[in-house]
């Protein structure tokens, strides 16, 4: 049952990224382009997301207890460091040359498009590299 | 390259994706980031933990296929890039995400839907660099 709804809940998403254009790192790439071909659907992407999410989080978290876990699990950090503002910095970097966040990258392995698993091979290969990196710091887990 | 303007499609992507976050937080009580989901992928320490991940991930990859039943055709994805820049691009990514804590879906989405300044700043910061790098690549490099 966990696997089905897991799976289920990974298909929305995927359906989600791939409808709204996500999926495509040209489309991607020109919602940055603002002095160029800009296109600015991702924020309608963006918004969508944010309008369903907030409200329903905040149904949800009120409740003691998801469903099938014993508690939620929320990310406890409030830290706001030079590690966080320099890491997402970095993200935005890559992301402005390949177009692909993680997220949008996923969904699309299931095109069987060859350039897709080249990222996400170079993707892993970059989260590989960071926890060589991270491994004498103190273990921070992803959100 | 151009893309087309797609308000309601992304809209209607968007709020797909904020249900798929909505419905992992209130049934399994977890963050819908594609970092975390990913990075716990490449370690085994709890197997039931991992199979729930590839459970995900493979909802994620067959979203087009539901596009595909949809629409009759597969979501088109264009990487207007070389092969080095998609390999480039994505060591950058796995990188900057791993020291983010996180990626568009656990930040942009997730993150800001439950109001963490983490996110808010992350956000911030990777939409900031992500905006220089196009503009640098298309209108200072590329001009």
């Amino acid at each position: 049952m966990r696997l089905l709804t897991g799976f289920l809940i990974g298909l929305i998403f995927g359906t989600g990224i791939a409808i709204s254009g996500m999926i495509n790192p040209a489309k991607v790439l020109n919602f940055f382009d603002i002095a160029g071909t800009w296109d600015p659907s991702l924020a309608f992407v963006m918004g969508g997301a944010l309008a369903v999410a907030i409200p329903g989080y905040r149904l949800v978290l009120a409740r003691p207890a998801p469903a099938f876990e014993p508690r939620f699990q929320l990310p406890d950090t409030r830290v706001i460091d030079r590690r966080l503002i320099l890491g997402s910095a970095t993200f935005g970097i890559g992301w402005g040359i390949a177009g692909f966040c993680p997220g949008g990258a996923l969904p699309a392995l299931g095109t069987g498009d060859p350039a897709v698993f080249l990222f996400i091979a170079a993707l892993i290969g970059g989260l590989l590299i960071a926890r060589v990196l991270q491994a004498r710091a103190p273990a921070r887990r992803p959100a | 390259m151009e893309t087309a303007f797609t308000p309601w499609a992304s809209l209607g992507g968007g709020a797909l994706i904020g249900l798929a976050a909505v419905l992992l937080m209130a049934l399994h009580g977890r963050i819908l980031g594609a970092t975390g989901i990913l990075a716990g992928l490449l370690r085994i320490d709890d197997l039931s933990d991992w199979r729930l991940r590839a459970a995900i991930v493979l909802g994620m990859a067959a979203g087009p296929l539901v596009y595909l039943l949809a629409t009759g055709q597969l979501p088109v994805i264009d990487l207007p890039i070389s092969n080095l820049a998609v390999v480039v691009g994505g060591l950058i990514v796995g990188i900057g995400v791993s020291y983010g804590g996180g990626c568009t879906s656990g930040h942009g989405v997730c993150g800001n839907a439950r109001f963490s300044r983490r996110s808010m700043v992350a956000t911030v910061c990777f939409m900031a660099t992500a905006f220089a790098t196009v503009f640098i690549l298309r209108h200072v490099v590329g001009a």
